[in-house]
């Protein structure tokens, strides 16, 4: 930047705004973190100081890891955010593609079609949906969550990726026809990776929700053995006594895979936005 | 091997008409642009021919046989586009050989074939290279190349060198006549640059709102166009055309080359004023505001100067004006 473009106070006061904002966004997160690591009293003694020597105390993570079942609660909510992400960024590409490329009788329709449920809240469907899974036997899996999942994450990714289509080269999509390419390799060899910065954009927005929904796992698959770690962490809160150290330290542990998947998608994103910007 | 025939194709976009049936015979090693104002049809005809569009009506045959229900890879046919369109994930190399691999040709084939290609086109020193490391004019060489490696009956170029630069522009259009020469393929060339239509033909397709306007050599189209719209697209600058009621002949227009208008300061036929001189060195153009003939445009071999605001007659060469009716078309 040139000193043309810059001056001292407005950089200042861009920097101040933009740090309060930080500050308030992060501070719930600090929050939970620095509280896990404190003991009971510590928790309630001074709830906003950091875990000092005194109050610093492990039982939180200790009792989430001794209560073995949690890392299978990960394991569940692994399973169930990678698989429905998965099949989202697959099918919604591929609607995507189709309606982006091909010209057919009530293409518009279709793409407006696909695009409703961004509009319409799936929850609206729960008591049709839990009929649905009753009758196919799908009640207390994973499956069920995964296809519920799905679906909620579809409208949004074919809306998104069928704009980003639109813009990769005809040139080169029709020099693969003329080299003889079929229409899936056109999708799969051309198309996709010059449209992964905006699958990397899909798959944050559809990953995020989630991990972090607690309503399809609680009425679907609250057994033993499909519970994921939002679900597992309501164990701990209880009707007449709450384990906080417990609680703030799933949730702590629960940030962690999110933060990872986030930072493999997020230097996509950035990739994406800087090729943009000089090509 | 590499005739080409269209016979009254016709497509449609919902209820617009783009080609509004077209006949044209292709000859053996012939090249042949397509030329015509953006909109006009041209690359939709070529799109046709490739087999990227499916035509509303009409037959394209290549070689004898009907190719119209024949997919664009099974047509015997490669195309270079504007934008080249290489494969950014592979190397100049295979993005030559992928074409050839996809038909299932032996490897050593494929090697002989990239080889002499790119000594061709002197690619020899960038095959390791993806397409990103290479320079604008170096990746339109490569998409040559792809097209040279398959030996197709019918070369198709879309507009190639539009998105290259002037100094470029004008080495590809020498090295795209010399591969013609070399190859005797034939070739179908787009274009809205009359300059390359003009340089590169053996004959020269003008295309208007979705019907063939004229076929012909390139000089047959600068001295005897058929009608107002190929004299004004064919020539540059454009020619003058004038209305000729007001110079009181019978024609509804009166055209005239800007290079076929001499200037003089004290006599000639229609008096002007200078509006603007521009002076490229070996030719000046002058733009008159003439009483008689409105605002004209003539072009001077070697430097004349004349400021704006001074006064000129110019006069028509009256061997090399044309005239034409009502209906646009040359009258004889």
């Amino acid at each position: 930047m040139s000193t043309a473009t810059r001056s001292l106070p407005r950089t200042i006061g861009a920097h101040a705004i933009l740090l309060t904002y930080t500050a308030i966004a992060l501070f719930p997160v600090i929050l939970v973190i620095m509280n896990s690591f404190k003991s009971r009293a510590g928790i309630f003694g001074a709830p906003l100081t950091p875990p000092t020597p005194k109050t610093f105390d492990l039982i939180g993570y200790t009792t989430v890891i001794g209560q073995g079942d949690f890392i299978h609660y990960f394991q569940n909510s692994l399973v169930v955010t990678v698989a429905s992400l998965f099949f989202v960024l697959l099918f919604g590409a591929m609607a995507a593609f189709a309606l982006s490329e091909y010209r057919f009788r009530g293409n518009t329709l279709m793409g407006l079609y696909l695009a409703l449920g961004i509009m319409i809240p799936i929850r609206l469907g729960t008591v049709a949906i839990l009929q649905l899974m009753v009758a196919s036997g799908l009640v207390n899996t994973l499956t069920a969550l995964i296809l519920v999942y799905t679906a909620q994450g579809l409208p949004l990714a074919v809306f998104i990726l069928s704009e980003f289509m639109k813009q990769v080269s005809d040139d080169l999509k029709n020099a693969g026809r003329i080299d003889g390419l079929s229409e899936y390799t056109i999708f799969f060899r051309l198309v996709l990776p010059l449209v992964r910065p905006s699958m990397a954009t899909v798959a944050v927005f559809t990953m995020i929700p989630i991990w972090n929904d607690l309503w399809f796992p609680l009425i679907l698959a609250p057994s033993e053995e499909t519970k994921t770690v939002t679900l597992g962490a309501q164990l701990f809160l209880g009707q007449f006594v709450t384990n906080w150290n417990a609680i703030l330290a799933a949730l702590s542990l629960a940030i962690m895979p999110v933060l990872i998947l986030y930072a493999i998608f997020s230097r996509q994103l950035i990739r994406g936005i800087t090729s943009g910007a000089v090509k | 091997m590499g005739s080409l025939n269209i016979e009254n194709v016709k497509k449609a976009f919902g209820p617009v008409e783009v080609l509004k049936g077209i006949n044209l015979e292709v000859t053996d090693g012939e090249f042949v642009v397509f030329v015509g104002p953006s909109g006009c049809g041209k690359s939709t005809l070529l799109r046709v021919i490739a087999g990227l569009e499916d035509s509303t009506s009409g037959r394209v045959v290549i070689d004898g046989a009907d190719v119209s229900a024949t997919p664009p890879a099974k047509r015997g046919i490669a195309m270079v586009f504007q934008t080249y369109a290489l494969y950014p994930h592979l190397t100049v190399k295979n993005n030559m050989g992928l074409g050839l691999k996809q038909a299932g040709t032996p490897a050593a084939e494929i090697e002989r074939r990239i080889g002499i290609a790119s000594s061709m086109l002197s690619l020899e020193p960038y095959l390791e290279r993806r397409p990103a490391e290479l320079s604008g004019g170096q990746r339109q060489r490569v998409a040559i190349g792809r097209a040279v490696v398959r030996e197709p009956k019918l070369f198709l170029f879309d507009e190639p060198l539009s998105n290259l630069d002037a100094a470029l522009r004008v080495n590809t259009r020498l090295e795209i006549a010399q591969l013609h020469r070399r190859l005797k393929a034939t070739m179908i060339y787009v274009t809205h640059d009359q300059v390359e239509a003009m340089t590169l033909a053996d004959k020269i397709v003008v295309l208007n709102a979705g019907r063939i306007e004229q076929i012909g050599g390139p000089m047959e189209l600068y001295n005897s166009p058929a009608n107002e719209f190929v004299a004004g697209f064919i020539g540059s600058p454009k020619m003058n055309f004038v209305d000729g009621a007001r110079l009181g002949e019978t024609a509804k227009t009166i055209g005239v080359r800007p290079e076929h208008l001499t200037v003089d300061p004290k006599s000639g036929a229609w008096k002007g004023t200078v509006v603007h001189a521009e002076h490229l060195g070996a030719d000046t153009n002058l733009y008159l505001d003439c009483e008689k003939a409105g605002l004209i445009t003539v072009r001077i071999f070697g430097v004349y100067d004349a400021e704006p605001g001074a006064t000129l007659y110019a006069t028509p060469d009256p061997a090399k004006t044309y005239r034409f009716g009502a209906d646009g078309k040359v009258l004889k």
